[in-house]
């Protein structure tokens, strides 16, 4: 049982690095229908920003910290938001009225692109993230252990949570936002400025993905230029296993996918792992495609 | 191609193949590789444009088929290769068709479930099937599992690797061609249309699913009895996706473009590496790590990607504008 509720700690910890990761996908999906496949690479980028900021932010403040942590976070957090709106703007903005599967081919191009610029510019071999929060262990009871930053990962992910929901419902671009996605030819044609709220779409993704990046890399610290690909196709599957385009559904989505990971890991085989996400996919698409908390879409001719 | 021509091109495809192949051995080995390399993409990328560019579903798991194919027909003739069967090494024949086989099988189980999906969502499917084969295979000891499995024999050679090529250019052309095939196309442009008239979009796209696995299967065979090593690892996303940018690049549904962009895209690593051996290089680092050429190379994809589609989204080689549905 210990192990059991361990396991479901671990989950509860990766997942919620997914859901992070799956709201940008969702967020996208919702506004341009299409998958943004460079998104885990932009996490990649984060935890990247973050490996490089660390040492410089430790001149100025005392490291490792949880202010260092979150100058670092928000630092990087900013950085990949600017390169969201700049893949937008040179790689998907000329394309917008182009078929599907064109903007798809160039995501991948990006993902490509990042990826492997990555390991020219920062080296192919693991890299070893710098302490930059302070590991306490919180909890020790039975044998089971729960660490700060497991506490840092659900607090930082609840606060963005709460954050996004905040900006999505309340806020006047948030209202874009929705608009776009609902119609995008009438939201024009109410006064909303398309390119404008795409790009702040892209940007804050982009920066929940940095985020991401930085709570993956503190949790385990080996980082490398390829290390987007494998989470940024299971958040895509959180996305859709909670209704793509659905933001709580993105969020169940990424803690359902870590949960079942980690505990299939755990008890079965750690080497099925990585095939477990996509059997989710394919058995949700089979059952039900438009998702746990999706609406379903009447196909019109 | 012209379609009149086709039987043609294919016996004088064989016999060119069978003459060649005479000289085999006065030939640099180092060339002789690469040939089998271009041979084996060319087989890929046909086969993939089936799927990908006439049938227009976008698949990125071909390297799942490639390595199905590839294990099987290495299982076989680590088994029974010292058998001769009615000529020597006869049974790679067997072994070769028994992976297509095997393959076709798969693309069955992939393409029947995938049918309601289409676009992004079949592209990440797909991918994700290619994923499940790799760590099936990863997982499965009898054939070395991470390890890998050699392969015994290298049967491999310059004929059967061309005379399978041009065997597969032939089948998918003409496939294409045919009052039969020209559903292919009917399902890519507007399947709701097609269905209409009466054309059944479900049987079409799981041909296409079946005939183009056969043929990848049938590459990996190729690929296990050239390289006589196979790791899981070596059949991952990156390759499907290297498959995927020949289809592209040559222009999805226009197969000569697609063999001229498999010779090419098999050669520009070749002449990177050739590029990567010179020892001092202006504005550049003295020494070249060994992955530099593997670097370089994607970065290059990547960018040729991108900038294909920003520019020239029908393909480098495709003469005239292909029509695709600009589906919602």
């Amino acid at each position: 049982m210990t192990e059991f509720l361990q396991q479901l700690i671990n989950g509860l910890a990766l997942g919620s690095i997914l859901a992070l990761i799956a709201l940008g996908y969702t967020m996208v999906y919702g506004i341009l229908r299409f998958i943004n496949f460079a998104h885990g690479d932009v996490f990649m980028l984060g935890a990247f920003a973050g490996f490089y900021l660390t040492p410089k932010i430790a001149k100025i403040f005392p490291t490792p910290s949880i202010l260092s942590g979150l100058v670092v976070m928000g630092i990087s957090m900013l950085i990949c938001a600017a390169l969201g709106i700049i893949i937008e703007r040179f790689a998907y903005r000329p394309l917008r009225s182009s078929p599907k599967l064109t903007m798809l081919i160039t995501a991948i191009g990006v993902s490509l692109f990042l990826e492997y610029t990555g390991q020219f510019v920062f080296g192919a071999a693991p890299k070893k993230f710098p302490e930059l929060i302070p590991v306490y262990p919180i909890a020790q009871f039975g044998g089971l252990s729960l660490n700060s930053n497991q506490i840092i990962v659900f607090a930082v992910t609840l606060v963005l949570l709460i954050a996004l929901r905040f900006i999505v419902l309340k806020t006047k671009i948030g209202t874009a936002m929705r608009a776009l996605s609902f119609n995008p030819q009438a939201a024009a044609l109410m006064g909303i400025n398309i390119d404008l709220v795409i790009s702040f779409t892209f940007a804050l993704g982009s920066a929940l993905a940095a985020a991401a990046g930085i709570l993956f890399a503190v949790n385990y610290p080996a980082i490398d230029p390829l290390m987007g690909i494998l989470p940024g196709l299971k958040a895509f599957v959180a996305a859709v296993l909670g209704g793509i385009g659905n933001l709580p559904g993105a969020a169940l989505g990424g803690i359902i996918i870590g949960i079942t990971e980690t505990l299939v890991s755990g008890y079965i085989s750690s080497t099925y792992r990585d095939a477990i996400a996509f059997g989710i996919l394919i058995l949700m698409l089979l059952v039900k495609p438009s998702g746990l908390l999706g609406k379903k879409e009447i196909e019109k001719v | 191609m012209n379609i009149r021509h086709a039987k043609l091109f294919l016996l004088a495809a064989i016999v060119l193949s069978f003459l060649i192949s005479l000289f085999e051995n006065q030939i640099n080995s180092y060339w002789l590789f690469i040939s089998y390399d271009i041979g084996i993409n060319i087989i890929l990328a046909v086969s993939l444009n089936l799927i990908n560019g006439y049938t227009g579903q976008f698949s990125l798991g071909h390297a799942g088929f490639m390595a199905v194919g590839g294990y099987t027909a290495a299982v076989i003739t680590n088994q029974f290769g010292h058998l001769n069967l009615f000529f020597a090494n006869g049974i790679f024949v067997v072994a070769l068709f028994a992976g297509g086989i095997t393959a076709a099988i798969a693309g069955l189980l992939v393409g029947i479930p995938t049918l309601r999906l289409r676009g992004d969502y079949l592209a990440i499917v797909t991918l994700g099937f290619g994923e499940i084969i790799r760590v099936i295979f990863q997982n499965m000891q009898s054939v070395g599992g991470a390890r890998g499995l050699s392969v015994t024999h290298n049967y491999t050679n310059f004929f059967w690797t061309f005379a399978l090529a041009a065997l597969t250019i032939y089948v998918v052309t003409t496939l294409v061609h045919s009052t039969y095939g020209r559903g292919f196309i009917a399902v890519r442009d507007d399947e709701i249309a097609a269905e209409a008239t009466g054309v059944n979009p479900t049987k079409y796209k799981v041909t296409a699913f079946v005939v183009g696995a056969f043929f990848a299967g049938i590459a990996g065979g190729l690929y296990a009895h050239s390289k006589q090593f196979l790791t899981p690892s070596g059949f991952g996303f990156m390759t499907s996706i290297a498959i995927v940018v020949m289809v592209i690049l040559g222009g999805m549904g226009n197969t000569p473009g697609v063999v001229l962009a498999a010779i090419l895209l098999t050669l520009l690593p070749e002449g990177l590496r050739a590029l990567a051996g010179v020892e001092h290089l202006p504005g550049l680092a003295a020494e070249f790590p060994l992955s530099w050429v593997g670097n370089m190379r994607m970065i290059i994809y990547s960018l040729l990607l991108i900038v294909l589609m920003l520019t020239r989204p029908q393909g480098l080689f495709a003469l005239r504008k292909l029509k695709t549905k600009n589906s919602k």
